[in-house]
């Protein structure tokens, strides 16, 4: 009965399914998304965003794997349509976990409907437990905190590829799919931004998060631009043996994204048509 | 790497729930030739041939202790994880003075130890917002130690891994116990979940983990009977969500505390002599998720997932008005367990002779309480009540399940004779 630790293959002692739970161990639960999506998220992607989708045949069918994407904007409106677009137009409906900022648990209320939504925060340890352990779907934004904080201006730029996500995909030998969304960047426009650092009102963690973030400006509702997703050919597993093949392995997939991300917006005749 | 089985074991904090039940585990194992249990109160486990020495934990009278009754094996279960429990000075002393002593003791040049089983707490993670979601053993805590307790917990285990590292050929094993649900426990969630509503954070609901009463006792004997160095966290599968355990348990949850201010207001209210958990109010707020699979693979099996674990809790917390009348209480008495354990006179055949159910295994007729068999033998069939009454009366012959079997076979033969 006993094997060598070392060596155990840890994935085979994974808790079983109990049939009974509406919530999973990470806390994700079907009826919080079931409402959600009856709610609103339908609502968004077919009507409001009407969210076309490329390439869905580029996430795999059941090995786990990173997904990367562009991030704009505030509010994770890109995250949930990504999502919503491998549930509806994947053979096999995977569901995908998004990976958050750490500093969204500490605000109330926020954490708290991100995790019954499926997010996931952004620790190393959770990124292999899905990718290599259960062999699942990890939506990243490897801009991080950059991402949403670049003002309309400056749209479709991206940012450093902070190379984490490369290093998690590679120790757990999951291949990466990068993703280029269109649309994001005109729904949630940052049209302006308080500086970071100054004193803002209210309890501390909302002040630790306007002062990590430092609080954007954006309109109230999304604004119905036309959304489109295209999933990328995916790069394979590979073994990184430097930081600096991560950095290079990082900004290859940057540009993969960032030349793609230019084609589809040349390409369009409307930001809110299409 | 010590391949020799423990024979001769010391157990420290005998008169806890986790010292009595833990030497009434080993008390059946045909293995272990003595069993040596210190305290500083009297045991509250009915306990068959363990012997009680009621002693301080100072270094003398251990090491002592240790050299003369030749202790292979040392199962540390004294550790306070729970600031319900005591006052922080005393958990002070027994976590970090009491292991410095305990190791000092070990540590002397005729003792023979050469494994040390200590019992540790899923609160040496503490809980924080940057946590992972299922902490693994080799992952350490993501900020340092905000209370004393956590301190405390951190500290012990630190100086036992200095203990195996400075002693050659001595194995640690440090189990990192999820909080237990069980019968006669007192703990912090405990009495949370045994309010009738159940008070959370507004905006939050963590993620809890637990672990059944059964399976902390079990998974401390599997790491006593194997030997297994290292580290391992003791946690059932699965974690749930505060609002899934309060809705297993049949009770609302509401959001009434404030999620600010509370560490401040706790601070305040201890200064006024009203303890409130601090590590409670954390980890209302983050909860905490283990990875249990570790010890899975060495082999342990968990009788009880975190849902079971809450569902039997259920059971209890209904049940407690009803027995709590009916409870049988066991009193220590030197002279009469000193008189059974070596009078001549006394001709019961020692325990140790019958074979005794494999704790990693499945659970026997024997292993079940009496609430419980009595719950299933009304759904039996005529035959199997037949053959039960006589297994019950050849083993365990408790009183309420034979009665209990007799009024539902008398019921049966009736019910055929009206036929």
């Amino acid at each position: 009965m006993r094997r060598d630790l070392a060596t155990a293959d840890l994935r085979e002692e994974l808790p079983g399914i109990e049939p009974d739970r509406q919530l999973n161990d990470w806390g994700r639960s079907q009826r919080v998304e079931a409402l959600f999506d009856g709610a609103l998220g339908g609502f968004l992607y077919h009507y409001w965003f009407r969210v076309e989708v490329e390439g869905i045949e580029n996430v795999p069918d059941r090995t786990g794997a990173v997904l990367a994407a562009n991030h704009a904007g505030a509010l994770p409106s890109d995250g949930l349509m990504v999502v919503k677009a491998v549930r509806e137009s994947h053979p096999s409906r995977r569901s995908v976990h998004v990976t958050t900022d750490r500093v969204f648990r500490s605000v109330p209320g926020v954490g708290m409907v991100a995790t019954k939504l499926g997010a996931v925060a952004d620790h190393p340890a959770n990124l292999q437990r899905l990718l290599f352990d259960e062999s699942q779907l990890a939506l990243v934004f490897p801009e991080g905190r950059s991402g949403p904080r670049k003002p309309i201006n400056e749209r479709y730029r991206l940012r450093r590829f902070d190379p984490g996500f490369v290093r998690a995909a590679g120790q757990a030998g999951a291949p990466i799919v990068p993703v280029a969304v269109v649309g994001s960047e005109e729904s949630v426009p940052v049209l302006a931004r308080l500086r970071p650092g100054a004193r803002l009102p209210g309890p501390g963690p909302l002040r630790r998060l306007g002062r990590t973030l430092g609080l954007p400006v954006v309109p109230a509702v999304p604004l119905p631009a036309k959304y489109r997703i295209r999933f990328l050919e995916p790069v394979p597993p590979q073994d990184l043996a430097s930081a600096d093949a991560a950095e290079d392995l990082a900004q290859q997939i940057r540009a993969l994204v960032q030349e793609n991300l230019l084609e589809m917006v040349a390409a369009r005749r409307s930001v809110w048509l299409g | 790497m010590s391949p020799e089985p423990s024979r001769r074991i010391l157990i420290t904090g005998l008169s806890s729930w986790w010292g009595g039940r833990l030497a009434q585990a080993l008390e059946r194992e045909p293995g272990v030739e003595a069993i040596v249990g210190i305290d500083t109160e009297d045991p509250r486990h009915e306990l068959e041939r363990t012997e009680f020495v009621r002693v301080d934990i100072k270094e003398t009278f251990l090491r002592r202790i240790i050299v003369a009754a030749a202790i292979d094996t040392v199962l540390d279960t004294r550790l306070i994880s729970d600031p319900l429990l005591a006052s922080l000075d005393h958990v002070h002393r027994v976590n970090v003075e009491g292991t410095r002593n305990l190791l000092a003791a070990c540590s002397g040049a005729d003792s023979q130890v050469r494994k040390l089983v200590f019992k540790s707490s899923a609160r040496y993670y503490g809980s924080s917002s940057d946590d992972p979601a299922f902490f693994s053993e080799t992952l350490a805590r993501t900020e340092p130690p905000q209370t004393r307790i956590e301190r405390d917990i951190v500290a012990a285990e630190e100086a036992a891994s200095e203990f195996a590292a400075a002693r050659r050929g001595t194995t640690l094993t440090v189990v990192r116990c999820a909080d237990v649900l069980g019968d006669d426990q007192r703990s912090s969630p405990l009495a949370l979940l045994g309010l009738p509503v159940i008070p959370s954070l507004l905006g939050f609901d963590p993620r809890l983990q637990f672990i059944h009463e059964d399976d902390a006792i079990g998974a401390l004997a599997h790491v006593t009977r194997h030997d297994l160095p290292g580290r391992y966290n003791a946690a059932a599968d699965g974690v749930l969500a505060l609002s899934e355990v309060a809705s297993l348990l049949g009770k609302p949850v509401l959001p009434v505390l404030p999620p600010w201010g509370l560490g401040f207001a706790a601070g305040q209210l201890r200064r006024l002599g009203v303890r409130v958990p601090v590590e409670l109010v954390r980890e209302l707020r983050y909860g905490r998720g283990l990875d249990n699979r570790l010890l899975k693979a060495s082999g342990f099996r968990y009788r009880y997932t975190t849902r079971e674990a809450v569902i039997k809790l259920r059971a209890r917390q209904r049940l407690r008005p009803l027995l709590r009348s009916g409870s049988e209480s066991y009193r220590y008495e030197r002279e009469v367990e000193e008189f059974l354990r070596w009078s001549p006179s006394v001709r019961t055949v020692r325990e140790t002779a019958r074979p005794a159910p494999d704790g990693d295994g499945d659970g026997g007729v024997d292993e079940l309480g009496v609430t419980e068999l009595i719950e299933i033998i009304s759904s039996l069939e005529a035959p199997d009540l037949a053959r039960l009454r006589e297994y019950e009366a050849a083993h365990g012959a408790r009183e309420a399940v034979l009665e209990a079997l007799d009024r539902n076979l008398a019921r049966r033969q009736s019910d055929n004779s009206d036929e």
